[in-house]
């Protein structure tokens, strides 16, 4: 056994402390068992919130870069109609490239596969966790392969990004969506390797938990960017 | 995002502490270490805005006089030893967003934020160390490219040839701010270097944020309920919340600009602009009013985020040294989070006069004025407290005292620029400028000196020096009243803000001699803080020892040694047995009851 936890590790959802009646952590994964009779050997009270912390972290995380995305929606609305910019429009939209079907089948794709790592990690099953986890990886970087392949489409037609708005919203929307997800991909890169060297102790587990929960976010997030782009202007 | 590779990092906090210099004062992740790192950030930019606000009013008091001071400060900038228009722009824009971001932001959450909220939880460091660490080093970095702007036209004298920054004030309206160099001096270099700072800001105030609000969900201390939280921890959180909402909305802004900038897009410069008689070819059909949008909805929230922390900390100190509870504790936590969630809905009040519909205005108009409420709120809850106290004068409590006196003042006129058939004529007028460096500007400075001379002993295990600080506490009191108030008295003689100089309007002769005088008493107040300065240094070299608690107060901080030791509680956790204000407690053999004091009759509230 490569871990230290035999067992299946049940992560409640939850605000932490709990009022602070159980010490630190009173809502993650020992709540039901505060005075450690069943703990691993050498855990103490402070393992416990390591990961309520990672998720509660990466949740506020999401909060702010769906601020951000929100933000860039509304420039994108005023913009785009012309009573709201002033009259002279300008709206032009893109043709969409014919590659990004097949990018966001990828993403979507890739949102099941690691779904199924998720679930096979918790029931223990190593050998298909490292296969599925893996895969997501590399559906990962195919996907920002397509995102570079309908740049360069684009570029070839000579569509660049002060083109026109509609243009520049499309670079930049998947510009910075691309960055989210290459975040993504690096977080997937570590797990992976982890894995592959068959170590995936606690921690890394809690790593393998917020890292399931930004790529599914990340997956809805391109969902709602290819629709805005697309099927909204 | 960096938050997805925590897990590695989540570790370090429990190392033993560094012994290399590097690891142990540079790159630290220790949150006492880093918080003391953000408040002498935030101590060295409050003297750069306030050296700039002093060549303001030589400006403003003396229009156009020849200086020789000028010349050696500003060889290129000012070479005839006089402050140009624009020069004196680029002053105001660079004065503004130093003391805005790098400390009004920075000073309140970073420094004393990061200090105190892990330890008044009860908890041995933030959640996430090196995001911690990684977010005072970006913006150290924002700084230093903000502030690369005064140097530009040194090295290149033709780039930003008589200024030292943009022009366009802090909050950067497009499209003058978008079009570059053929806008005017600095709108070209100074701004992609005053926007790339900004956007940096943005990033390291969001690793903050996140960090601060995973840390109070989550690391607080056995028997730390929330109703038991401090009330600095909930001004803290709040805080971070409102930073988490509303930088990612300044950095979409910051990124379009940017690229308006660089890349030629036209998100900002609508069609037909025409710039010193010429057409602007380039760009066409962007909007200027969603520059103003994207600002304002961050730029009000901004607002409490500057002034929140010091409303908790006044709550803090009003309590300590009246030796009575907060009056209504539970009313200041939700009248914090009403402010907090109002916020978000007021930023159209700064943009009545952008042409909006008379219904929008409206409506921000009402949610405005309601914003009154919380406040009032807060407001009788200190009196409240101070109401029937065994009052102790110590310096950080004539500064807490002085914050509600200016939120008073301050926050009056706010009533006043609500309203849009006031704010109207009002609008671009040092009645705004008035109304905000009240409020905003000094009552958060005053919540910072509080701060600093409140836990100054716990800092650095040394107690401040007393006469010292009380002579610093009358002149700044006197001397802002006296800057400010006038201010709101030109306002309504139709003074235009943002001028350098109102010599030149006829109808404004009669306040020559007024402006005159807030300059005169604009040196003294700012001479007055030299004295803090000194006594900073003084104590901290050779100030008397303080004792764990010197000011007999009740929350975590005061239970540990002064300054406290790497791991904040030695390992042993510390378990809070009642209420954060419990003073004066009936029944109780002395005034005031710790936190973790187990013995003894327990208060009502905090349960």
């Amino acid at each position: 056994m490569p871990t230290t936890l035999a067992a299946d590790v049940k992560i409640k959802p939850g605000l932490g402390a709990g009022g602070g009646k159980l010490g630190p952590g009173g809502g993650g994964p020992f709540d039901s068992d505060p005075q450690g009779k069943d703990w691993p050997p050498g855990w103490t009270n402070e393992h416990s919130i390591e990961p309520e912390k990672y998720r509660i972290g990466m949740w506020v995380g999401l909060a702010s870069i769906l601020m951000l995305f929100i933000a860039l929606t509304s420039a994108y609305i005023v913009r785009g109609v012309p009573a709201l910019s002033g009259g002279d429009s300008d709206w032009l939209p893109l043709e969409m490239p014919r590659v990004l079907w097949l990018s966001t089948g990828v993403l979507l794709l890739s949102s099941l596969s690691i779904e199924l790592a998720r679930r096979a990690l918790k029931r223990n099953e190593y050998e298909g966790f490292k296969k599925w986890i893996s895969l997501t990886t590399l559906l990962g970087v195919v996907f920002l392969a397509g995102q570079l392949l309908a740049w360069k489409q684009l570029t070839a037609q000579g569509v660049y990004i002060n083109s026109h708005p509609h243009s520049s919203f499309f670079y930049l929307l998947t510009s910075l969506h691309g960055v989210h997800l290459l975040g993504g991909v690096m977080a997937l890169g570590y797990v992976t390797i982890a894995a592959l060297r068959m170590r995936i102790g606690f921690k890394r587990r809690a790593a393998v938990d917020v890292t399931t929960i930004y790529w599914h976010f990340m997956d809805g997030l391109w969902i709602y960017l290819f629709g805005l782009l697309f099927f909204f202007r | 995002m960096a938050d997805v590779v925590h897990p590695v990092h989540g570790e370090v906090h429990r190392h033993p502490a560094p012994t290399s210099f590097i690891r142990k004062y540079v790159f630290s992740t220790d949150h006492k270490v880093i918080g003391i790192q953000y408040w002498c950030l935030a101590l060295f930019a409050v003297f750069v805005g306030m050296g700039l606000s002093l060549l303001m009013r030589v400006q403003l008091g003396w229009p156009g006089q020849e200086f020789a001071f000028l010349k050696t400060l500003f060889p290129i900038a000012a070479e005839n030893g006089t402050i140009s228009g624009e020069l004196y722009l680029s002053m105001l824009t660079m004065h503004g967003t130093i003391m805005v971001f790098f400390v009004l932001t920075t000073a309140p959450q970073g420094g004393f934020g990061n200090y105190f909220l892990p330890i008044q939880i009860g908890a041995a460091d933030m959640a996430f160390p090196v995001l911690n660490m990684l977010s005072f080093w970006v913006t150290f970095v924002a700084l230093v490219v903000l502030m690369m702007s005064f140097w530009v036209n040194l090295i290149n004298p033709d780039d930003m040839a008589n200024v030292i920054g943009p022009i366009g004030g802090w909050t950067g309206y497009a499209p003058l701010s978008a079009l570059g160099e053929k806008a005017g001096p600095g709108q070209g270099t100074g701004v992609v270097l005053w926007i790339s700072s900004i956007a940096l800001f943005c990033v390291a105030s969001l690793l903050g944020a996140l960090n601060f609000i995973t840390t109070m969900l989550n690391m607080r201390a056995k028997g730390m309920s929330l109703m038991r939280l401090p009330l600095t921890c909930w001004a803290w959180f709040t805080t971070a919340v409102l930073a988490l909402l509303s930088f990612p909305v300044l950095l979409a802004a910051g990124i379009l600009l940017l690229l308006d900038h660089l890349a030629l897009t036209s998100f900002f410069i609508p069609g037909g602009t025409y710039l010193s008689g010429e057409l602007v070819k380039e760009h066409a059909g962007g909007s200027p009013i969603l520059w103003q949008h994207l600002f304002w909805f961050f730029g009000h929230p901004e607002v409490y985020i500057a002034i929140l922390p010091g409303m908790g900390l006044t709550s803090h100190v009003l309590a300590t040294f009246a030796r009575k509870p907060v009056f209504g504790y539970r009313a200041m936590v939700y009248a914090i989070f009403a402010i907090g969630l109002l916020g978000f809905f007021v930023w159209g009040h700064h943009m009545f006069i952008s042409g909006m519909s008379p219904y929008s205005a409206i409506a921000f108009s009402l949610v405005t004025l309601t914003i009154g409420v919380p406040s009032a709120i807060k407001t009788f809850n200190w009196l409240g407290t101070l109401w029937g106290g065994q009052i102790r004068f110590t310096t950080p409590m004539l500064f807490a005292i002085g914050f509600v006196s200016l939120f008073v003042s301050g926050g009056i006129t706010g009533l006043f620029l609500g309203q849009t058939s006031i704010d109207i004529p009002l609008h671009d007028t040092y009645f705004v400028v008035g109304h905000f460096h009240l409020i905003m500007g000094v009552a958060a400075i005053f919540g910072m000196f509080a701060g600093t001379y409140f836990w100054f002993p716990k800092m650095f295990g040394k107690m401040m020096n007393e006469g010292l600080g009380k002579i610093h506490f009358l002149i700044t009191f006197i001397g802002v009243n006296a800057i400010f108030i006038p201010f709101h008295v030109m306002g309504m003689a139709g003074a235009p803000r943002r001028y350098a100089g109102h010599d030149k309007l006829n109808y404004l002769q009669s306040i020559m001699p007024m402006n005159r005088f807030i300059s005169w008493v604009a040196f003294i107040t700012i001479a007055g803080q030299l004295i803090f300065l000194v006594n900073l240094i003084w104590s901290w070299i050779k100030g008397p020892k303080a004792s764990d608690n010197p000011w007999e107060a009740t929350s975590l901080e005061w239970t540990i040694p002064s300054p406290p030791p790497h791991d904040n509680f030695a390992g042993i956790e510390p378990e809070v047995h009642r209420g954060p204000y419990e003073y004066s407690v009936p029944g109780a053999s002395k005034d005031y009851l710790m936190q973790t004091d187990s013995e003894g009759p327990v208060a009502s509230h905090g349960d």
